[in-house]
């Protein structure tokens, strides 16, 4: 145990290195800095925009930041659809997948556009290679350079001196993907593929076991794919087992790889933020409220998978550690990365928005379970996803403010900026619209008849299915992806809810964020009093990781307890559900 | 609202930029980014980017790390698989490595707890164990992908008896079999120690055990 926690320590303060030196990195490319990749890529970068017709100067105002945003959305979400329905017309379909039925086509490119790669497929036994490569990968890329463009606006807003413009969003998201995803993704493509992630595009080979029968492996140009997977915070997988396949997750060394690339760019842009607002401070205040929610989750979501479950010590399992055994709850966890590390990519995926899993979440111990499923729910902001992880924290660090302010009675201001009733109005719908949706559509898929026609519907009975659908709605609008994955979500009824979940998740989170930014950049920054809350000190990092907590709790409380809390005491009173 | 009607006409040049832009991406990140990683890796990394695997007299056998179906006594078995037919959904197909997939079944859901009293109870006849002994609880569960290629070194001492009994060898010398083939953490603290379930087969059809 002891091993296995140092091991997840060292992961953590690789993470922190890399964070730092990446946050630094990221102001340079954003603020139109000479980086050490110029010589070699900015050649490239004056061709995208030659080739795009894009004037590299050219300001927008929020609204053109948005519609630029949007236009790239509408178009890649046609093409990507069209890849998908057509695969079976297209190259690189060595096995000969049929197209893609237009309900799942329609759930699966709002999926990858919104960043949420929520899978209501097997891609092995789906998608053509072109489909995974070309028409998926695309948008691992594109939404997470967009996470990360949208995150520099609303800091650009946060810092700037009396604007009306927050940057161009073409040139954001090229830069996003030229000097920050493809280099970073190259390198982990080869760690990865060094260690056993396959890259081939080979049919499946037909292996004649020592046993004496036949098995058909499938293969794949997957570690290209893996990398930017969960470097982007994508979580899409081209294996319906995502991280848990071993193509895609060899070892345990893999698997804290695969964690530290999750982890690094949203941590990194927290450096980001506080280099560019020109106050180190500020971005340590926001990422240390991160890492304390982030910890304490992970340490009670190990804890829980650890100890296991006591249904199966009574039917003889032993689930002790042990010199030659992990033990902990295994039912849906591989043994080489046992019940410590998965706990620890469980949270990581959820903490961040990336969604990919290396064991099933939906067979974790009721507490394990909800740990992942608060994280979501709390807005994913420890340290959330690409981009998205930021900009939610900063919404959070306005109503703080506004609530601090409310405590001593004056008006509340946060980076010199006079935080006015917009502001808080901006911010408020930007977490309330995600609460109302996510259990509007619960209470919906709870009630409806035809959420269980057709085979669709929660797996498992009792508290638990309740905690599967109420799971589901939450990563689809919290474009997460991951999945208590007993839920048959491959029907009309689920793909189109689903579909709608996410797109609308994150259209009224990005749009409310947007148009903050613009309000801030307008504000002229007044000097610091001697009443102005320090937003740079320890003190606030606890305000506001009160505040998330508080927000979540408030909302989501008495659904946790019809679902995760309720199976935890009915296991605990050895009560099964059958 | 002059503002407005001019962001109306810039409308469809907005989308053809978009358009440009997202065509662009498209190829340097869908085609020239995979396409090339897929020729680098071919060359540097052949085996792994191929799988991994394992050709036995110029036969393709397996790969290293996808687990196969054990069910003869003489081979130590891996894990339970929840994968199904590819064809047939509701068919039972363990250790499809085409199909991967978890059992997703609940802590609390009774379908779990009595499978794996089932698994427990054949896992303490199969290996003449007593009637109240702990059998490991990997050998009992599922992983989510169905073929686990790995198991504990406590699931695989567990199984030294119907081995050895199988094969007529020493159950010391396959205890020592199996200690030799355990597989500890990557640099020492990644990962968990494990022993690949068809490496030990392999090395007990060579004859190592004998």
């Amino acid at each position: 145990m002891v091993v296995e926690l140092i091991g997840v320590a060292l992961t953590f303060i690789a993470v922190a290195i890399g964070a730092w030196y990446l946050g630094g990195f990221m102001v340079k490319v954003f603020t139109g800095g000479r980086t050490f990749l110029h010589p070699v890529l900015r050649p490239v970068e004056v061709g995208f925009y030659r080739l795009s017709g894009i004037k590299e100067d050219h300001e927008q105002s929020w609204i053109l930041y948005t519609i630029a945003m949007l236009a790239v959305q509408v178009v890649s979400f046609i093409l990507t659809y069209l890849i998908l329905r057509l695969q079976d017309h297209l190259p690189l379909n060595p096995m000969a997948f049929s197209g893609v039925a237009p309900d799942l086509a329609w759930n699966t490119t709002v999926s990858f556009v919104t960043n949420t790669n929520w899978q209501n497929y097997t891609g092995e036994q789906t998608m053509s290679y072109l489909s995974q490569m070309l028409g998926l990968v695309l948008h691992n890329f594109l939404s997470a350079a967009t996470g990360i463009a949208l995150a520099v606006a609303l800091i650009r807003g946060m810092s700037a001196r009396k604007l009306k413009t927050l940057g161009n969003f073409y040139v954001d998201a090229t830069r996003a993907i030229l000097y920050i995803l493809i280099p970073l993704s190259v390198i982990a493509a080869f760690v990865l593929i060094s260690q056993g992630v396959i890259q081939s595009l080979d049919p499946y080979q037909t292996a004649h076991t020592i046993q004496g029968s036949t098995q058909t492996i499938a293969v794949g140009p997957f570690g290209s794919q893996e990398a930017i997977k969960d470097l982007g915070n994508n979580g899409g997988g081209p294996f319906n087992a995502n991280s848990a396949h071993p193509f895609e997750n060899p070892n345990g060394f893999t698997n804290q790889f695969e964690i530290f690339l999750e982890l690094l760019i949203p941590f990194a842009l927290v450096v980001t933020f506080g280099k560019m607002v020109g106050n180190i401070k500020q971005g340590l205040a926001i990422g240390g409220a991160m890492v304390a929610i982030f910890v304490v989750a992970s340490g009670i979501a190990i804890g829980a998978e650890q100890v296991g479950n006591p249904a199966l010590t009574a039917v003889g399992a032993d689930q002790s550690r042990t010199s030659t055994q992990p033990g902990g709850n295994m039912e849906g966890k591989s043994v080489r990365f046992g019940p410590v590390y998965s706990a620890n990519f469980a949270a990581s995926t959820t903490g961040t928005s990336t969604g990919s899993v290396d064991s099933s979440h939906d067979s974790f111990t009721p507490i394990g379970g909800m740990v992942a499923m608060v994280l979501i729910q709390i807005g994913e902001v420890a340290p959330g996803g690409i981009g998205a992880g930021l900009y939610f924290m900063l919404v959070f660090a306005i109503l703080a403010v506004f609530i601090a302010g409310l405590m001593v009675g004056r008006t509340p201001e946060y980076l010199g900026k006079k935080i006015e009733s917009k502001e808080v109005r901006l911010a408020s719908l930007a977490v309330l619209i995600d609460v109302l949706i996510i259990l509007g559509f619960t209470a919906i898929a709870v009630l409806a008849p035809a959420a269980t026609a057709n085979g669709g519907g929660p797996l498992n009975p009792g508290a638990h299915g309740f905690s599967e659908i109420l799971y589901s709605f939450s990563s689809q609008v919290g474009n997460n992806g991951s999945a208590f994955a007993g839920l048959s979500g491959n029907t009309v009824f689920w793909n189109t809810l689903g579909g709608t979940a996410m797109w609308l998740g994150r259209f009224f989170e990005v749009i409310p964020i947007l148009a903050l930014a613009g309000a801030l950049a307008g504000k002229r920054v007044v000097p610091a009093g001697a009443g102005t809350l320090g937003t740079d000190r320890p003190l606030f990092s606890g305000l506001l990781v009160g505040v998330v907590l508080i927000v979540g709790a408030l909302t989501f409380f008495p659904a946790l307890s019809l679902g995760p809390l309720l199976e935890h005491f009915q296991l605990a009173a050895n009560h099964l559900a059958h | 609202m002059t503002g407005s009607e001019s962001i109306v006409r810039s409308l469809p040049a907005e989308l053809l930029r978009a358009a440009r832009l997202t065509l662009v991406v498209a190829v340097v990140t869908g085609l020239i980014y995979p396409f090339l990683i897929t020729g680098v890796a071919q060359v540097v990394f052949h085996n792994q980017a191929n799988g991994s695997l394992i050709t036995k007299n110029g036969q393709l056998i397996g790969s290293r790390l996808i687990g196969q179906n054990f069910t003869d006594p003489k081979y130590f078995f891996g894990r339970p698989s929840a994968t199904a037919n590819v064809s047939d959904g509701t068919k039972s197909d363990p250790y499809n490595a085409q199909n991967s997939a978890g059992s997703n079944l609940a802590p609390s859901n009774k379908a779990l707890i009595d499978r794996v009293s089932k698994a427990v109870d054949q896992i303490r006849k199969e290996n003449n164990l007593p009637a109240d002994s702990l059998v490991p609880v990997d050998l009992v569960t599922t992983d989510f992908s169905g073929f686990d290629p790995d198991i504990s070194e406590a699931g695989a001492l567990t199984q030294v008896n119907h081995v050895a009994a199988a094969r007529n060898l020493d159950p010391a010398r396959v205890r020592a079999l199996v200690e030799k083939d355990v597989q500890g953490r990557v640099l020492g603290v990644f990962g968990e120690p494990h022993v690949n379930v068809l490496l030990l087969n392999m090395a007990l059809d060579a004859g190592e055990a004998a």
